[in-house]
């Protein structure tokens, strides 16, 4: 097939209704099919097995981090201890923290989505370097591995920020492994965002220029930059608290005139930045995903897409807003605190351009069209919330209280993970070749959103009220808003748990979805689901920007088709 | 008990400040999710699939509109950081003529020491109306001194002075939490500020046993500890002299100068090579290890105490 | 493209070899950009103290022998030399001379690696590596002994990159001497090349601001 846009919209032409109704085409000859036994996958080069290897080992990790959570939202019903000691709960959110964050928030739509549709959104036959990139995912089991190793042999109880002093002298636990758990981790990162980089810059089909890139492509580009620049500081800061530690002087320990607040300056070099690793892939499905369901072009193409590289770009200058109370100068602080305000503009900008998207469409509400919704929704008040954080004196009372984990829930899982799984539903049929239950998935993202709200707002009040984060114990009267948030994430759970099952069940049982179930214009829809090893027939052409949809002629079709 | 509580007590001056602040960017959230919320669900009715709403010439981008979406907030983001700074500035910089307290945190607890004297742990009485400023460090890991009802908030670093100050206006008990995770106990590392009425204050100052104050311990301590045999004015070893220096800018020996502040202090006991004084030798050893925390507080207002005096008075 | 009408070097995923050639080279910019970040926050680690403990620092520094450190500084810098020429002897096809550059580049980062050993033990003999055995007697003893933490960190992960770098030579040599690199396929030796030349140009960023601070 000679897959470009003009074809399909022409396939568009004839397409009468939205996925399920038709059956579709079941690929034979796949990429699932082609090969067999557990050698195939573990020795397989080929981009879209990886990312099925990377999809199940993340869940791996999110199923052990999500106990963690439950654990400490059960204990949490009541102001006194019920349930784990201390020692126990610090444990808990350490193990939480470290497993979401490097274990499934970084990895998750970079490696599962980005590795299986990167490579076909540009019209390449794989990443540019398919070792590595199996290479990659062996670092990160290994690193994986390490992580799993400390929490069976007593866990860790620093956080998932590793502060000095406590990290370097004070803790008991398994401080080294558990970091450097996360520094080999890092460089599964680090070669992730070589490989994309070097992909979206050499690999791209004839006539796909930067500007007719998918934005999905443009946000993974600006994520790269970010893996590539930021992860090596975290590796090198990790590095030295496990030196120090194992050695018992070293440069961030305050007898011999170090600095701990040196640690936190590297770290949050970092660890900023990473927090736009774990959001600016999202954004990209969302563009993806606001278009297909809206049936439109994207409102402000170069917009939002350069607003992926200004977060990217701007995310490196203001990592010491998590510092404004940690003794960092006055006049930092305020630097910091501009920088912060700035950078919340490029993420409006895309929310504006989300909005006025849908203006005039078709607006179909499928199951990831719901996510694409609930995403706006959370990462708005995510964002908002930002501004709060970001305002020097409403900072210095909100620092470290429930009022930032809601804040950064609301974006890393009201944002990413919403992204995450109407990512996956929307391109499940590509990776499956089947579609999901489309009832059940409208039900389960109405429930994670419900769920979810449930769970976070009430730890706003929280913040403001004061109660501090990371405590086992608090003052009993905080007690009526943890209950709420506890019955929250009880529903959130529900939320989560029906598209494990109702996808293990479309795996073998869905109904088959035929190449381009959403009619969609992307090339990854212009090639039979499964796609076939190598991914296309033929290298596409590309004639055209993306996005060429027409909500008029939908319309029209549809009012015919009645 | 008011379960249902939204917002925390308004004690202290800061806290009306605050909470200026916070609404004002609650407003302004609220602006910005009407604006986006109600044309979401406005175009989501309107133009669902198969309404029969006008879809002609859909547009795919305006640049006034873009830029405009773009300025307009960074305009706004400008103000609101202007407006957040400003209070902030003056969070930080500690008023003059406060009360000292000295506080030493440590794993699981806070120790605080008036300037009378009189010592606490894990409590903290102040009068009503009267500024108070707190000189903190920690003698272990990083913690965080935080009163919700003040709004009010600092790292306690080993290390290093930090300083937070706060004038009450409600009389109470308010909490105090460490906000820093500092290990197992972080949680129970939590005490109160007791504000109280400033007759109520002197007499609980004055109760229990009497007690020399902060700048007598620490003359103590200076004359114990050797500090006297170089540093007074009959000493036979070339040291410099300590009244009059406080606050007052010092010369270094690579050109500089450097005000005699706190932390300058505390440097000069524990790592006298830090920053030598012109014209002086470094054979000052280091008095790292032999020294608490809480004695370093109380030399170091001892040093105030005498450097506030003219240099030539003895 | 069928992969089968391709030299059988070029990767599948490839459209010519000239492709994955810049894809490569690319790909080694980009992990060196990585590089200078690892490098990066011991960087800053050093500029921070060398700010606020200047004085120590500088006294500090003379400690260190400068004629070792100066002529590892040209060792490295001639094995340097030594792996342009290997990568122009790539280009021109001369199987022994890309042979035996290879070697020599690997034999001058043993050298190298030899003399930073002889330091590492004169310090250790001296009581200079941080931790229970560090003696000093000057003033402020933890200061010096920061530096000192701060050099064996600073050096020590650049020799490690160094004794990978070795590691590369030699399995690049091995290669080199069966013909792998013959018939325009010199890639790999380029972009290993790239890889020695910021090896080398740490060391030369190292060299002064711990050596030579103390020297007027």
């Amino acid at each position: 097939m000679n897959g470009t846009i003009s074809d399909s919209e022409s396939s568009m032409k004839s397409a009468t209704e939205l996925v399920v109704e038709r059956p579709g085409e079941f690929a034979r000859l796949n990429y699932l099919s082609v090969h067999h036994g557990v050698r195939s996958w573990l020795l397989t080069k080929d981009h879209k097995r990886i990312g099925l290897l990377y999809l199940f080992t993340i869940l791996i990790f999110f199923l052990i981090a999500s106990v963690a959570a439950a654990l400490m939202r059960i204990e949490l019903v009541t102001p006194q201890p019920k349930l784990v000691t201390s020692e126990t709960y610090n444990k808990l959110f350490t193990i939480h923290g470290v497993l979401m964050v490097w274990f499934f928030l970084i990895p998750s739509i970079p490696t599962v989505l980005g590795n299986f549709i990167l490579p076909m959104m540009i019209g390449a036959r794989d990443v540019a370097f398919p070792k590595l990139n199996l290479l990659s995912w062996y670092i990160f089991v290994a690193g994986g591995a390490l992580a799993l190793w400390s929490l069976l042999h007593g866990g860790v109880d620093t956080g998932w920020t590793f502060y000095t002093p406590y990290s370097t002298t004070y803790a008991n636990t398994h401080v080294i492994s558990m970091a450097a758990g996360v520094f080999v981790a890092g460089f599964s990162t680090i070669i992730t965002g070589m490989n994309f980089m070097v992909t979206t810059h050499k690999m791209r089909a004839p006539g796909l220029t930067w500007f007719r890139l998918p934005l999905f492509v443009w946000s993974l580009y600006a994520t790269s930059l970010i893996m590539v620049l930021a992860t090596p500081v975290l590796a090198i800061t990790l590095a030295l608290i496990s030196v120090e530690r194992f050695w018992g002087v070293g440069i961030f320990d305050p007898k011999l005139g170090g600095d701990p607040v040196l640690f936190q300056h590297l770290f949050w070099f970092y660890s900023h930045p990473a927090v736009y690793i774990m959001i600016l892939p999202g954004m990209g499905v969302i563009s993806e995903l606001i278009t297909c369901f809206s049936r439109k072009p994207i409102y402000g193409y170069a917009w939002v897409g350069s607003a992926s590289m200004a977060i990217a770009v701007l995310g490196f200058l203001v990592w010491g807003h998590h510092m404004f109370v940690s003794s960092q100068s006055v006049y930092a602080g305020m630097v910091f605190s501009i920088l912060s305000f700035l950078v919340a503009v490029p993420s409006g900008i895309k929310v504006f351009n989300w909005t006025a998207t849908l203006r005039k469409g078709s607006i179909h509400f499928a199951t990831p069209m719901l996510y694409a919704l609930g995403f706006i929704g959370l990462f708005t008040i995510g964002g908002l919330t930002g501004l709060f954080l970001a305002a020097l004196a409403v900072d210095v009372h909100v620092h470290d209280t429930y009022f930032v984990i809601a804040h950064f829930h609301y974006i890393m899982v009201g944002g990413m993970v919403m992204a995450f799984m109407g990512g996956l539903h929307y391109w499940w049929p590509k990776i499956s070749g089947r579609l999901y239950p489309e009832l059940a998935g409208k039900l389960a993202a109405m429930i994670t959103f419900i769920g979810f709200n449930l769970t976070f707002f009430p730890q706003f009040i929280l913040g403001y009220l004061g109660q501090p984060r990371r405590y086992h114990v608090y003052p009993p009267e905080f007690q009526i808003y943890h209950v709420l948030s506890t019955a929250g994430a009880s529903i959130l759970g529900v939320g989560y748990l029906m598209p494990l099952i109702y996808f293990i069940w479309a795996w073998k049982h869905g109904r088959v979805a035929g190449p381009n179930p959403w009619r969609a214009t992307g090339l990854e829809w212009q090639t039979p689901s499964p796609p076939p090893e190598h991914n296309f027939e033929q290298t596409p052409v590309v004639r055209g920007p993306p996005y060429s949809y027409s909500a008029e002629k939908d319309v029209d079709l549809d009012v015919a088709s009645i | 008990m008011d379960r249902f509580r939204l917002f925390p007590p308004q004690a202290s001056t800061t806290s009306h400040e605050v909470d200026a602040l916070f609404f004002a960017l609650t407003l302004i959230s609220l602006f910005f999710m009407v604006v986006i919320f109600l044309p979401i669900i406005f175009f989501s009715v309107k133009y669902r699939r198969g309404s029969p709403a006008d879809r002609s010439n859909p547009r795919s981008g305006s640049f006034l509109i873009e830029s405009g979406w773009t300025i307009g907030p960074i305009f706004l983001s400008l103000g609101l950081f202007a407006w957040g700074a400003v209070a902030y500035f003056r969070m930080e910089r500690r008023p003059a003529n406060a009360i000292d307290v000295q506080v030493v945190g440590r794993q699981w607890m806070w120790k605080l020491q008036h300037a009378e004297g009189k010592r606490e742990i894990n409590e903290l009485h102040v009068p009503v109306n009267t500024t108070v400023a707190m000189t903190m460090t920690s003698q272990d890991v990083i913690h965080s001194f935080f009163v919700p009802a003040f709004r009010v908030k600092q790292d306690v670093v080993p290390g290093k002075y930090t300083g937070e100050w706060f004038k009450p206006t409600r009389t109470g008990e308010y909490h105090i939490f460490c906000a820093q995770y500092c290990g197992t106990q972080h949680s129970r590392m939590i005490g109160r500020v007791v504000v109280m009425e400033p007759a109520a204050y002197e007499r609980w100052l004055k109760s229990g046993e009497p007690t020399e104050s902060i700048v007598q311990t620490g003359e103590r301590v200076f004359h114990d500890r050797g500090c006297s045999g170089c540093h007074a004015p009959n000493s036979q070893f070339h040291a410099p002299l300590l009244q009059g220096l406080y606050r007052n800018p010092v010369p270094l020996v690579n050109g500089t100068m450097v005000t005699a502040d706190d932390q300058y202090l505390r440097d000069s006991i524990l790592q006298p090579g830090k920053q030598i004084t012109a014209g002086y030798q470094n054979i000052m050893p280091s008095f790292a290890g032999h020294l608490s925390e809480e004695e370093i507080m109380q030399l170091i207002a001892y040093l105030k105490y005498i450097g506030n005096q003219p240099p030539a008075s003895q | 493209m069928e992969a089968a009408n391709l030299p059988p070097l070029v990767g599948q995923q490839f459209d010519d070899i000239e492709q994955q050639r810049e894809a490569a080279k690319l790909g080694m910019w980009i992990f060196l950009a990585t590089e200078v970040l690892f490098f990066g926050g011991l960087f800053l680690g050093y500029t921070i103290y060398r700010f606020t403990y200047g004085q120590i620092f500088v006294h500090t520094s003379r400690k260190l022998d400068v004629l070792l450190g100066g002529t590892n500084t040209a060792v490295l810098l001639i094995s340097s030399l030594l792996m342009a020429f290997a990568v122009r002897a790539a280009k021109l096809d001369q199987r022994r001379m890309l042979t035996w550059l290879l070697i020599g580049t690997a034999l001058l980062g043993c050298v190298f690696m030899s003399i930073k050993g002889v330091e590492y033990h004169k310090d250790y003999v001296d009581h200079l590596v941080p931790g229970r055995h560090f003696e000093w007697h000057g003033a402020d003893p933890h200061s010096a002994e920061l530096f000192f933490w701060i050099y064996f960190a600073m050096t020590g992960l650049h020799a490690i990159h160094v004794t990978v770098g070795i590691g590369i030579m030699l399995v690049l040599a091995l290669l080199a001497w069966l013909g792998k690199f013959s018939h325009g396929n010199h890639n790999t030796v380029e972009i290993a090349g790239l890889y020695w030349h910021f090896v080398d140009i740490v060391w030369v960023f190292l060299f002064p601001l711990l050596y030579l601070v103390g020297h007027r």
